[in-house]
């Protein structure tokens, strides 16, 4: 099992002139619409308790206004909170004098920006190069650490250019080489890929799978897209108007909605891409005949190598090759669709 | 009917007179006292003054002329500009009002610099501070709305008749446009780009020479470029305070009716005001030319 990263305990962050006086109507109870309506004080976020693993991808996700981009800012104290500890390494951030949270802020912890947030004064190279050069690193360092990275991100032969003459894509590659740069082990991004084009979207997820692979780095990543949260998630935090409404991984967030915003989020999705075989199995049998399937595979996986050999049947086996159980064809299809009493599939039917 | 009603109620005249006489012995004390000092302190300006001036006056009209060019090549990479200034000064020696243009050329080069030196610092630190902003805004507008007459006064009074003093006069009046539009841009300046530098660690010292100062560019140059305008403006008012230059000889017009001298100086200050304001202005867009444009979806 990984080790812990990052430790959020009982954050609170209130916008408005006194939030002092204002934190104890909230801990009393009071909701974020009267805290607005009868005491002009915005809760931004409420008692949001959340452990982060080394190396993983953690995102956060909840519709506009729900408190993400508050609650990415707290990790590197762009916000300060109302009251809270946020623990980096066994370290609370929020303890750091000036220069420590810089440093912090320096090493330890970069940042990508929904709108990319790029110097328009400097060429893509020196975007690159920002990070190092808030570091103090040397020229020849930092030349021989921009060229690498202009590479790793894709942007080789674009180090002269402006990012002002960039697409969208490019421009947010420029941001996560900017990031990456700095060799921050805690990568930051708040709806880094939002602002794109689906299309353009999808392969700037990929890249960063693929970055990550390699980097091992601890990403708190922001969306409001479920399908990106499943796609990049390996946990997933709900937020819903500064409250934690939910977290799991992906498969329990799909399967067990934790309420009705939840479950308002995962009705659209694509099951069979989220929910692992294993989950749906069925107690192993002697006589099973049909092909073999990891326990870890995705539905989708399953159903077409089960199609693709005209089986009825699949034994699934886990890490060590060992049968665990099996599943028909059947069982795939049932559990790729939704519930019967979901009330938009009768609609469909209609 | 009581008095103050139909009379309005001013001071006497003796209280009147004795607060004049007050104030002006009070601060020709303060002038005795402290004019050698003051003098002093402006002595490094005026050796740097007479130097460039007299740089300017020395070299060969050609040298001038091409060290002239280089500059303008290596802010604006414009070849008609080039052409503009050659023609400019040229037609400048021809009429005979090549020492006074250099003389001119060397004030206004000296006031501008002073106005950025001591302008953008200003600037900066009224985009940090409304308090300080709430400050220094109505000072600048009392300056830019002073006649130029009046604080001449106690400048002459203080520093006598020269170069000093006359570089005092225009800063004074020129000086606003790059403190405002310094203040200006920085305030503009993307808190988005803002939030990434602070995000990365940076100082804020870092911060401001490295994002806010470099952002804001375009908008300070636009002050400089006003900041000369109105110090040529002021090559004539400077001249009646012992400035050397082409003020001169217009002042010596207006006493004399020389129409033909008045219009040919005249044009000479115009004819530099061009190539200052294309100039600065051109180097103006060049840096401008990366900025703006950033997002493209
Ligand atoms: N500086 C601020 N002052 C007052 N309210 C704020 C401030 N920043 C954010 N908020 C409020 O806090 C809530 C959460 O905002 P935010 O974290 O930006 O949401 P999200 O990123 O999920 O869209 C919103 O209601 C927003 O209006
Ligand atoms: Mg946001």
């Amino acid at each position: 099992m990984a080790d812990l990263k990052i430790r959020i305990e009982g954050l609170y962050k209130i916008f408005g002139p006194n939030p002092g006086a204002a934190i104890e109507l909230v801990r009393d109870g009071v909701s974020k619409q009267e805290m607005l309506d009868a005491h002009d004080h915005v809760v931004g976020l409420k008692d949001i308790n959340l452990d982060m693993t080394d190396q993983s991808i953690q995102v956060v996700m909840g519709l506009s206004g729900s408190g993400k981009s508050t609650l990415i800012r707290h990790i590197n104290r762009l916000i300060e909170p109302t009251a809270g500890r946020v623990q980096v390494d066994g370290r609370d951030v929020i303890e750091m004098s000036k220069d420590e949270l810089r440093d912090f802020r320096r090493h330890r912890a970069s940042m990508v920006f929904q709108r990319f947030a790029l110097m328009p004064h400097r060429t893509v190279a020196q975007n690159v190069a920002f990070g190092l050069n808030i570091q103090g690193l040397e020229r020849g360092e930092v030349d021989a650490r921009v060229t690498r990275w202009i590479e790793r991100i894709g942007l080789g032969g674009y180090e002269a250019h402006y990012p002002g003459h960039l697409s969208g894509g490019m421009q947010q590659r420029v941001g996560i080489g900017r990031a990456l740069a700095t060799d921050a082990d805690i990568l930051l991004m708040d709806e880094a890929f939002s602002a794109l084009d689906p299309l353009i979207r999808y392969d700037m997820q990929s890249a960063l799978l693929d970055l990550q692979s390699e980097l091992k780095k601890t990403i708190v990543f922001i969306t409001h897209d479920l399908d990106e949260a499943l796609r990049i998630g390996d946990s997933i935090a709900i937020l819903r108007d500064g409250e934690m409404v939910q977290q799991g991984d992906p498969q329990s967030i799909v399967l067990n909605p934790a309420d009705d915003y939840v479950a308002d989020f995962v009705k659209d999705i694509n099951r069979s891409k989220v929910i692992k075989v294993a989950t749906i199995m069925r107690p192993p049998a002697n006589d099973t005949e049909g092909p073999t399937v990891d326990g870890e595979m995705l539905l989708e996986d399953v159903a077409r190598i089960m199609t693709g050999e005209g089986a009825g049947w699949a034994r699934v086996v886990g890490g060590s090759g060992e049968v665990v159980g099996r599943v028909s064809t059947a069982d795939v299809m049932g559990s790729m669709v939704r519930q019967a009493n979901d009330d938009d599939t009768v609609q469909a039917a209609q | 009917m009581p008095s103050w009603l139909t009379d309005f109620p001013q001071l006497d005249r003796a209280t009147l007179v004795d607060l004049r006489r007050g104030l002006d012995q009070a601060y020709r004390g303060f002038s005795r006292e402290f004019g050698a000092e003051i003098e002093a302190f402006f002595d490094p300006l005026l050796f740097f003054l007479v130097w460039f001036e007299r740089l300017l006056i020395n070299a060969p009209w050609w040298v001038v002329i091409i060290g002239v060019c280089a500059l303008v090549w290596a802010l604006t990479r414009s070849w008609k500009l080039i052409i503009g200034v050659v023609i400019a000064f040229l037609l400048i020696g021809f009429f005979g009002m090549w020492k006074d243009t250099m003389s001119t050329m060397a004030i206004i080069t000296v006031c501008t610099l002073v106005s950025i030196v001591l302008g953008v610092p200003i600037g900066i630190l009224m985009a940090r501070s409304n308090r300080v902003q709430m400050v220094v805004m109505p000072i600048l507008d009392v300056m830019q709305t002073m006649p130029a007459f009046v604080y001449l006064i106690p400048v002459v009074m203080l520093l006598g008749i020269g170069k000093v003093p006359g570089v005092i006069a225009v800063v004074i009046y020129a000086i606003p446009p790059v403190i405002r539009l310094t203040n200006l841009g920085i305030r503009l300046v993307d808190r988005e780009v803002l939030e990434a530098a602070d995000a990365f660690g940076a100082s804020p010292w870092q911060r401001l020479v490295r994002v806010q100062v470099p952002l804001a560019m375009p908008t300070i140059m636009a002050g400089v470029n006003q900041t000369i305008m109105m110090a040529l403006a002021m090559v004539v008012i400077a001249a009646m305070i012992g400035v050397k230059g082409l003020g001169q000889p217009v002042l010596q017009s207006i006493t004399n009716q020389y129409f033909t001298q008045g219009l040919l100086n005249g044009l000479a200050i115009v004819a530099l005001a061009i190539v200052f304001d294309r100039v600065s202005q051109a180097y103006g867009k060049r840096m401008q030319k990366h900025h703006g444009g950033t997002v493209h979806g």
